[in-house]
């Protein structure tokens, strides 16, 4: 891995982007409008949008940027231009961590807006500090990314791809904690969730929300971290110089 | 440098499936020469290329470049590929495209602006790959394949859907580039570019069936033009295939 080939990759992801404005507003204006939904949708009844408003917070970062993620990789390994990188000095991490970046990048303006419009627009309630909230949305976002990053290698096509929503993204969703607290759920169903990143992003958002402070903020949010990390570790390594 | 070959192929096996793509081929290209691979679609000219540069799983043989096997670490700053279909990205500009894959190969800023002028993109170069036409997009990919100085340049197709004019503008173009050292190993279904290369590799069903020159493949064959010439080769070789698998089948 290079410094200059990894940030030339991430500048790259970043102009094709910008010539895509459509995308760019999905990216930025969609998990606020979902947020604004949700509080809409509960106004008539007091606490609830304080209740789940945060884990929805973690949730549609999380998922946009998945999406877009294992769309766009998939893409350049069809249209030939990853073959084209193989053939060059460009290391499989350079690709990964390049698009990593220029997601990241992303995810930190993503999570400003929507912490932003989550507070100030829908009057989410966070007893913790708010810079905290959009700490856990960029690093829920890039855990989006990298295991984004990370499917995109076992899908052929872009209609597999979004088949894992499915397949990796809803049984978080439901083990999450978010429709039963996860001390309440069967034993079995609780073991497998303390192994969903996922779940432990909703922990810290809530712990966040709820004003906790130090380790019960840390902790979940370090698991999170370690997912992600994890992930961008283990993609280059299902990067194939040599294919069929 | 002792070795005038560029590229040195034994015994190379490649499988697709179930189907021998390429069955035990050998073969050398040597430097500085513009080569010529030839055959019909699905003979194994890609598989070919893409084991040269070193993305082919292969199945036996070996593959050697410049003395190291083909894709190895040494050899990426050296061989550069040139894929069939355009391989880069349709929402960047012409110059967005060139300078990335200048600074994955480490070449200057400048040196992308020599390219766009050497395929003729000079006006076009601020406009989106996937605005312009498919003989235009072929241009930026060769482009982007001549970057970094490489030492061996394999080119897929490169003049596929190009008018007469500017596929003789091209094979020029790689006439130049191979008088100033590099070698060249440019693929093509249209028979008459075979008289424009130094040498030329005639392919059928993952077999090179004629290993020549331009001139030798005429005086051989008896033909004035390569089309025909192809043809008579193309039936010697099946002549010859039929008595050996007869011969085959009488064991």
């Amino acid at each position: 891995m290079t410094f200059p080939r990894t940030l030339a990759t991430a500048g790259r992801v970043l102009s094709q982007l910008r010539h895509d404005p459509r995308s760019i507003a999905l990216m930025l204006v969609a998990p606020s409008l979902l947020v604004g939904l949700f509080a809409w949708l509960f106004s008539d009844q007091e606490g609830v949008f304080d209740r789940f408003g945060g884990a929805i917070l973690a949730l549609f970062p999380f998922i946009v940027m998945f999406l877009i993620t294992s769309i766009t990789t998939l893409r350049e390994r069809r249209s030939g231009t990853l073959e084209r990188l193989m053939t060059t000095p460009l290391g499989k991490a350079d690709f990964i961590i390049g698009y990593a970046l220029a997601f990241g990048v992303m995810a930190v303006l993503q999570a400003i807006i929507t912490v932003a419009f989550a507070v100030y627009v829908c009057g989410l309630q966070v007893d913790g500090p708010l810079w905290q909230l959009g700490l856990v949305a960029v690093v829920d976002a890039v855990l989006g990314t990298a295991l984004g990053l990370l499917a995109s290698a076992f899908a052929q096509t872009e209609f597999q791809a979004v088949q894992f929503m499915p397949v990796l993204v809803f049984p978080q969703i439901i083990l999450g904690g978010l429709f039963m607290p996860r001390d309440q759920m069967p034993d079995v169903l609780y073991a497998i969730s303390e192994w969903l990143p996922l779940s432990h992003a909703i922990d810290a958002i809530q712990a966040v929300t709820a004003g906790d402070e130090g380790w019960d903020v840390g902790a979940p949010l370090l698991i999170v971290a370690a997912f992600a990390v994890g992930c961008l570790v283990l993609a280059p390594l299902t990067l194939r110089r040599r294919t069929a | 440098m002792t070795n005038p070959d560029a590229v040195v192929i034994e015994g190379l096996r490649v499988r697709r499936g179930r189907r021998e793509v390429l069955d035990g081929l050998s073969l050398r290209i040597p430097r500085g020469q513009v080569m010529g691979l030839l055959g019909p679609s699905g003979c194994g000219k890609t598989t070919l290329m893409r084991s040269i540069v070193g993305v082919q799983r292969t199945h036996g043989g070996t593959v050697t470049v410049f003395g190291a096997p083909a894709g190895s670490r040494a050899l990426r700053h050296r061989v550069s590929y040139g894929t069939q279909g355009s391989a880069v990205y349709g929402d960047l500009s012409v110059r967005e495209n060139l300078r990335y894959f200048a600074s994955v190969l480490g070449a200057s800023r400048g040196e992308v602006g020599v390219v766009i002028e050497r395929v003729g993109l000079t006006g076009q170069a601020q406009q989106r790959v996937a605005d312009l036409s498919g003989g235009q997009q072929n241009r930026v990919s060769l482009a982007a394949a001549l970057l970094g100085d490489p030492e061996l340049v394999v080119l897929d197709e490169p003049t596929v859907g190009l008018d007469p004019v500017l596929r003789a503008e091209l094979w020029a173009l790689f006439r130049d580039i191979a008088d100033g050292g590099t070698t060249m190993l440019v693929s093509s279904h249209v028979m008459d570019e075979a008289l424009r290369c130094d040498r030329l590799l005639l392919m059928r069903d993952g077999r090179v069936i004629a290993d020549t020159t331009p001139r030798q493949l005429l005086a051989d064959t008896g033909e004035t033009d390569a089309e025909s010439a192809f043809l008579v080769v193309i039936e010697r070789d099946a002549d010859h295939e039929t008595r050996r698998s007869r011969r085959e089948a009488g064991r």
